[in-house]
């Protein structure tokens, strides 16, 4: 029962963080009906980002996340105007995002390992002190619960952007329609910039936080965190998304308890559940159908 | 009739030329087995992507399966390799079937789900749990029947059967009927195009080619480990060559894969780091300013390319 508790308990720690990991891409993909297949690789870069101001410059992770949200707006912002409106006028923008951001995914990479070299590094789980906390009698790492506040925070970010704010309502209508949008006199390379930033944004705070909860950061894990997130995104839903955090809580959950019940089967998860959601629930758990062949 | 077919023709028989001559003025063999080896992947994946537009980022599942599917039937079944080339491009074709719902999917889902099911595949084989049929993590070996010529000259058959069959759907109705697919699915099912029995039978044969590339591949290198024949890179090279070549041709893949591994091969291999910016640099160039290959400008030319 104890293990029981522990798994649940933890699951939804880990669940709430890794709707954060999903958020960033479904917010491009909600503005942009493109997939940031360089998604992984900007969460890996806010790792290497925290990682190198705390080791030079001892900041505490939440510091970073103000400098990563400058950073990645100086970042997003040429890099939307650079490649996306060219994209939208081409013959195939889905597809050819798709091999564009690709491409992307594999400079981000190898500069990395560049200015790196290709280790695995970390940020040690007791900068927010050693001693734990308790919920229902189990015992948890400080670590965990910062990454689920800073989490939850985001997303009450994100809800409190597009419901409450005059560009949030803007962002819905080119979610809703770019073109109607674009006629009703909206800005849309501008909102979408902006949006396509805040993915980004997004990502990296992710990625400053992924060291307590998925471990050491090594330049070659984008690829595999962008199809985790992309199995996040699905199973909640595409382009909804304050539906991630429900695909991130059912991922979370089910890994919890592969690896505490099925340990060598862990791995294996995300892939079948995107397979799975793709194919038997194509629109997400909540949601409208967005891509059938 | 046949006229048609002469140009490509032209083009495997040049290959073939080359393939058999080239040894016996450089004499590093496996430098000139890898490079047919992603000539051959590289139509291969032309069948499926350049004629139907579905872009299999999991490409490397078809190559892995073969390769394993061939190593387990040589050591388990005591086959002759050459059998075993076969039997790896089976395995590879019923990975497809199972697959073939994927094929619902439309653009970058399908794609991503490609991918993970290639990852998935690699996790079950390289499972340690599966150790007595697959050696789970610690990898296949083949030395005992290891023959490095033979298994050349099976790579140079799998290609010539590859560009082929390229040969074959550029200049018959069902590979036109694929392109119309490709081009509106809708419009080509009115027009009398069975749609799902073309795309399917056309993702079966690029599976083949790539089972059939691995089974080699697992023959000629007679030692490998799981993450050496579901690595990423061989989707991504694959992919790389088809798009910097040309979609759709004999051709485009050939030249893409000859001029992109020749320099993998000299400038690359010490520092892969360096190729992986350049390969990235290049694909998003390609998106942006050529998005048809390097053929595409050979027909603004009003060059035909076969």
């Amino acid at each position: 029962m104890n293990l029981f508790a522990y798994t649940i308990l933890a699951g939804i720690m880990y669940g709430i963080f890794f709707g954060l990991v999903g958020l960033g891409l479904n917010i491009i993909f909600g503005v942009l009906k493109m997939i940031n297949l360089a998604h992984g690789d900007f969460i890996m870069l806010g790792s290497f980002l925290a990682f190198w101001l705390y080791d030079l410059l001892g900041f505490n992770p939440l510091l970073v996340i103000p400098v990563a949200v400058v950073v990645f707006f100086l970042v997003g912002v040429p890099l939307y105007y650079l490649f996306v409106p060219r994209l939208l006028k081409s013959k195939d923008p889905e597809m050819l995002s798709f091999i564009l951001f690709f491409g992307v995914s594999q400079v981000i990479e190898a500069v990395i390992i560049f200015s790196f070299g290709n280790n695995q590094r970390s940020i040690p789980s007791n900068v927010f002190g050693a001693a734990g906390f308790d919920i229902f009698g189990q015992r948890f790492p400080s670590a965990w619960l910062v990454t689920t506040l800073v989490s939850l925070a985001a997303f009450a970010f994100v809800y409190w952007y597009l419901h409450h704010t005059r560009m949030g309502y803007a962002t819905r209508a080119v979610m809703a329609n770019r073109d109607e949008a674009m006629m009703s006199g909206i800005d849309v390379d501008r909102i979408s910039a902006f949006v396509f930033s805040m993915g980004l944004a997004l990502a990296a705070i992710a990625g400053v936080f992924s060291f307590f909860i998925i471990g050491a950061a090594s330049p070659s894990m984008g690829p595999e965190l962008t199809t985790l997130s992309f199995a996040i995104i699905v199973l909640g839903s595409l382009g909804s998304p304050l539906g991630t955090v429900l695909g991130g809580l059912i991922y979370g959950v089910a890994i919890m308890f592969m690896q505490s019940y099925f340990s060598s089967w862990a791995d294996i998860l995300p892939y079948i559940l995107l397979i799975a959601v793709m194919l038997f629930k194509p629109e997400g758990l909540v949601g409208k159908a967005a891509r059938s062949a | 009739m046949l006229k048609k077919y002469f140009p490509s023709l032209g083009v495997i028989l040049a290959i073939v030329a080359i393939f058999i001559g080239l040894p016996h003025f450089y004499d590093n063999q496996s430098f000139l087995f890898n490079l047919m080896l992603y000539l051959a992947l590289a139509e291969g994946l032309n069948i499926i992507y350049g004629f139907t537009g579905y872009l299999p980022f999991g490409y490397v599942g078809f190559f892995g399966a073969g390769a394993y599917g061939g190593a387990i039937a040589i050591t388990l079944l005591h086959i002759s390799p050459l059998l075993g080339v076969l039997v790896g491009g089976v395995v590879a074709v019923l990975t497809g079937v199972i697959l073939i719902p994927l094929l619902r999917l439309s653009g970058a889902y399908f794609a991503i789900a490609n991918l993970a099911a290639s990852q998935a595949l690699y996790l079950v084989v390289a499972n340690p749990s599966l150790e007595k049929i697959t050696q789970g993590p610690y990898g296949i070996d083949l030395s005992s029947v290891y023959n490095a010529n033979a298994g050349y000259f099976a790579m140079l058959g799998v290609l010539v059967f590859a560009m082929a069959l390229v040969a074959y759907l550029r200049n018959s109705n069902f590979g036109l009927s694929l392109l119309a697919i490709k081009e509106d699915r809708v419009t080509a099912s009115l027009a009398g195009v069975n749609v799902i029995r073309a795309r399917s039978i056309a993702w079966m044969l690029s599976a083949f080619v790539a089972g059939m590339s691995g089974a080699v591949f697992g023959w000629y290198t007679a030692v490998f480990y799981p993450s050496t024949v579901f690595s990423l890179d061989v989707s991504v090279f694959t992919i790389v060559f088809v798009l910097f070549g040309g979609i759709a041709s004999v051709a485009g893949p050939l030249i893409g894969a000859l001029i992109l591994y020749s320099m993998y091969n000299f400038i690359g291999i010490s520092t892969p780091q360096y190729f992986q910016l350049f390969y990235g640099l290049l694909i998003v160039l390609l998106v942006l300013f050529l998005p048809d290959g390097v053929v595409s400008l050979l027909k603004k030319g009003k060059v035909y390319v076969p």
